[in-house]
């Protein structure tokens, strides 16, 4: 569907919702495009190709709220679906909470250009994408005995969405990917270890095609001889693509249902010093290029930049306009887009040389955290440092806390961004953190 | 998409935002009903029962459009290729502060049409369901290879499904209406159950699922799968302090599954494993034995030992269980079992995503490794009969192999002769999610709550602990096994490669000499 052809079929489905009973309704039409490619053993392995589309409504009937999707986007089905979908709405209870945001609050056009589109998405050399996953094979393929299997992928993807609310939204997006990843199994004595790595952008031309397969070989390669070592408090260094993990529970925390719903360890701590002082953290949605940037949110509303932490004081919580009503707040915006650090002045090599002891997390392996309490504890994967050095990677340890006293403990952040992620994570120095080994 | 393929992950925590949004109306005028009269049409002088030509007339098709479709998929030299038609209409109740204010409903359509060369895979889907849109996805999928054929479709024979989940009242056919009291009387209970509850989050889920499924063999198949979710979320507070836990359960069952005993069920449960955590505390961190209680506890069994028997790690030699096949694994009395065909269970299917029959399947028999979990392309590899384990998450992704329920028949001893053997460690029996490293075999479970075991006696509550063990030593290391066997209906959701899937499990009261439990070095 063209981008034009959208906006008729949602302003149709928007006015067919109003006129059928609803008061107030909003329309997302989208379609997502994707390939992939994964090559193994010199083949490929997969070939892949996706295009969905979809309808999904959200309706506000006598005051009462449902929504909806739907892959059958042919006018006559949808105007039934649409009937029968407000029929249903009728037999909910009312909810004086649930409507469309304020107007004013919406974005109204004139933001600046944020390239979040590769406009020659359709031109790109199928065969070069090809040749692209088997070059990452070939970095590692054959380059060491102990190797078990070597698999390549190479994926991308466009979707475009429109929006049309009736109480006066307009608005489209148009995102572009592109990524190369692969991944190294290596046979060790009692194990076969296994490490991955990845690149993307939102530009085929800025997508970085080489040295992905040999550092997912030599990330693998370092994890042989894995072992268990002894229980300890220690400090802990994470690196900067595991880093969201520890951060997500916390950003979960800030969100507009957790709290109102009293799930949040950090509820009624707006303005209070909740983390270490080192932590400065933004929500940017204007980076250019950015993989988590927009001019307006999910329902619309104009995308602002938000100071989430000053050092350590908590400045913002997530709110959508369902949540800002609920606690008598303004909606800020239900989700993050980029979260950006102030970083520090080391790079990885530069905190590891500055521990005397300690670990060094480079994945997450399962656990969970207690979002009432913040009580966290999760597997993890890394390397012993001792005397500012890797000793030797370990296995199968747990670290367990609270993520209050966890992110009160931060000594330190690198300067190392993951470019890859809407959160733009560095790597991170955490004090006394328990482990669990032998 | 940034998920590495070998981090496999399960999880019981899969609440009311999900990714997707659902419900469905009061009665079910949106795609075509499946009540239609008996008909029998004839394809190439094969006759189609009356079954097969309702499912061809839910998706509009015919014998000889799908031939078509097959010719084109087989027109590039692929040595098989399957159809996978699917129909599925989701729909959710939700209650939040006391009312049923919130209702979801999702309707996916379309074809999944797949080429294998070898064990090489092209694939492609259409939403739309027309004779074009077919062919050029045919096309697409072909094109995983070469050198072209002529190819021409063998007799229609028919596979006829299974029956381990025949309903009275379809979810399609149920009106919200009839729905919403359950997600309110389920509120209601678990606030007149204890005056700590502050919050209640309830909903009722639902899913109903056509296939049809043809392939180049000549192959014809279909399914109706019904699937129902009901649970509840609670929170209480206790001298400033909050807790929550949560209870649900799911079955491929109708409307007539709704009862006040499940209500009451739900409730109780949701009570009573959120105010156990009020006493918990934190066990000493490290290696301890670790008793797992009846039920749930069959995570172990999911993570520890069900990942890394799917064949398509094995067949690619990247499993830490790879050279273990016929090899003694486990001590004599360890039975453990991955089954498709319980009846109105989450895992079970009448036919498998690749239209093979679903079998119940011994990974391990006497303690000896006896079979990996395959799908058509490892069965084929190991030249091994297929055992049903191939599934999908909808017709837009590939077959993999998959678990369905994953248990451990009871064994010899009692649960207090096994609790009394433990000098300090813990028993475990609530867990919300779990994970394994396939090659590494580390494999992790979140323990919601539990107790500490101090000199053969259950102690102090436990709550919030990871444990982490290793795959093959884990299973080893099971030195008893209670004659106490439990099913686990809660909503297991299993993710692979980016695909999810309902699965169930179940164990009966089993040691294991030691695993390393999260904790405290305080």
């Amino acid at each position: 569907m063209t981008k034009e052809e959208k906006y008729l079929l949602a302003r149709w489905a928007m006015e067919h919702a109003v006129k059928n009973g609803a008061q107030q309704a909003s329309v997302i039409i989208s379609d997502n495009r994707s390939n992939s490619i994964e090559v193994r053993e010199q083949k490929i392995d997969r070939l892949e190709q996706f295009n969905q589309n979809s309808m999904s409504i959200r309706l506000f009937v006598d005051n009462k709220y449902s929504s909806h999707s739907t892959n059958r986007l042919k006018k006559e089905e949808l105007a039934g679906f649409i009937e029968e979908a407000i029929a249903a709405t009728r037999y909910l209870s009312e909810d004086e909470f649930r409507s469309l945001p304020d107007p004013e609050l919406y974005y109204k056009g004139g933001g600046p250009d944020l390239k979040t589109t590769d406009e020659n998405f359709e031109g790109i050399d199928p065969q070069a994408k090809i040749d692209a996953a088997f070059a990452l094979e070939n970095e590692a393929y054959g380059k060491d005995h102990r190797i078990i299997s070597v698999t390549a992928s190479y994926y991308d993807g466009r979707s475009g969405r429109v929006m049309v609310t009736s109480n006066g939204f307009e608005g489209d997006t148009d995102n572009t990917y592109y990524g190369l990843s692969a991944s190294v199994s290596v046979k060790g004595e009692n194990a076969r270890p296994e490490s991955y790595w990845s690149e993307n952008a939102v530009f085929y031309n800025q997508l970085k095609k080489s040295g992905i397969g040999e550092i997912a070989l030599k990330r693998a390669l370092k994890k042989l001889g894995q072992e268990k070592i002894g229980s300890a408090r220690l400090s802990m260094i994470v690196e900067n693509r595991s880093a969201a993990n520890l951060l997500n529970p916390l950003i979960s925390a800030l969100n507009g249902s957790s709290i109102q719903q009293k799930q949040s360890f950090l509820m009624d701590k707006l303005g209070e010093k909740v983390a270490s002082e080192k932590l400065f953290l933004s929500d940017d949605p204007f980076i250019v290029s950015g993989r988590g940037s927009r001019l307006f949110d999910n329902e619309g509303l104009a995308a602002k930049k938000r100071v989430v932490f000053d050092k350590g004081v908590l400045k913002t919580y997530f709110i959508d306009t369902y949540y800002g009503k609920k606690l008598d707040m303004e909606p800020t915006s239900g989700g993050t887009s980029n979260l950006v650090f102030e970083t520090g002045q080391k790079n990885l090599n530069q905190l590891i040389a500055s521990l005397d002891k300690g670990i060094l997390v480079t994945g997450f392996n399962g656990g969970n955290c207690n979002a009432s309490t913040g009580d966290y504890s999760y597997g993890i994967d890394g390397f012993l440092i001792e005397k500012g050095k890797i000793v030797k990677p370990v296995a199968e340890m747990n670290i367990t806390g609270n993520m209050k006293d966890l992110w009160m403990n931060v000594v330190e952040l690198g300067n190392d961004v993951n470019t890859n992620s809407s959160w733009l994570t560095p790597s991170i120095l955490f004090k006394d953190v328990d482990f669990s080994g032998i | 998409m940034e998920c590495p393929e070998f981090f496999k992950s399960l999880n019981d925590f899969n609440m009311i935002v999900t990714r997707r949004n659902f419900i469905k109306t009061g009665s079910a005028a949106v795609a075509g009903s499946m009540i239609l009269p008996p008909f029998i049409q004839s394809c190439r002088k094969i006759p189609i029962s009356p079954n097969v030509k309702n499912y061809l007339d839910h998706f509009e098709v015919t014998t000889e459009m799908l031939q078509k479709v097959i010719a084109a998929a087989m027109s590039k030299g692929g040595h098989y290729a399957d159809l996978f038609f699917e129909h599925k209409i989701t729909n959710n109740l939700g209650l939040e502060d006391g009312k049923v204010n919130q209702a979801f409903s999702n309707i996916d359509y379309g074809i999944g049409i797949r080429v294998l060369k070898g064990d090489q895979t092209g694939f492609a889907y259409s939403e739309e369901v027309s004779m074009e849109a077919m062919l050029n996805a045919a096309h697409m999928a072909a094109s995983i290879a070469n050198h072209p054929q002529k190819f021409n479709p063998d007799d229609l024979y028919e596979k006829t499904p299974a029956d381990y989940y025949r309903i009275s009242r379809r979810w399609n056919d149920v009106s919200v209406k009839d729905k919403v009291p359950f997600v309110q009387k389920v509120n209601d209970k678990v606030f007149s159950f204890d005056n700590k509850v502050i919050k209640v989050n309830a909903f009722l889920g639902d899913e109903s699922s056509t296939v049809l499924f043809y392939n180049s063999e000549g192959k014809i198949t279909y399914d109706f799968r019904p699937m129902m979710r009901f649970g509840a979320v609670c929170v209480m507070e206790k001298n400033g302090r909050i807790e929550n836990a949560y209870s649900a359960r799911s079955y491929r069952k109708g409307f007539e599954c709704m009862t006040e005993t499940l209500i009451d069920e739900v409730a109780r449960e949701a009570i009573d494993k959120t105010n156990i955590l009020f006493e918990a505390g934190k066990p000493k961190a490290g290696e301890m034995p670790v008793v797992l209680g009846a039920g749930g506890s069959g995570i172990l069994l999911h993570e520890a030992i069900g990942h890394t028997f799917e064949a398509d790690f094995n067949r690619k030699g990247t499993s830490i269980f790879s050279d273990k096949l016929n090899k003694k694994v486990a001590e004599n009395f360890i039975n453990i079992i991955d089954d498709g065909t319980l009846p109105y269970d989450r895992g079970a299917l009448n036919i498998d995503d690749e239209g093979n029959e679903v079998k119940k399947t011994y990974l391990v028999k006497d303690g000896i490794l006896n079979s990996y979990i395959h799908d058509k392309i490892s069965a084929d590899y190991y030249q091994v009969e297929p055992t049903g384990n191939g599934r999908r998450e909808s017709f837009r992704y590939v077959p993999i192999p998959r678990m369905r329920s994953t248990y451990m028949e009871p064994g010899p001893h009692k649960k207090e002769d096994i609790i009394a053997e433990v000098d300090y460690g813990v028993y475990v029996d609530n867990f919300t999610n779990g994970q394994v490293q396939i090659g590494a075999g580390d494999f992790t479970f979140f323990v919601k709550s539990g107790y500490l075991i101090e000199k053969g006696k259950l102690t102090k509550p436990i709550k919030d602990v990871n444990i982490i063990g290793n795959g093959p030593k884990a299973l080893a290391d099971i030195r008893m096994a209670a004659d106490d066997f439990k099913a686990d209906n809660g909503t297991w959701t299993c993710g692979k490669d980016g695909q999810s899937v309902p699965v169930t499990l179940g164990l009966p009261t089993v040691l294991v000499k030691k695993l390393t439990v999260g904790g405290s070095n305080a």
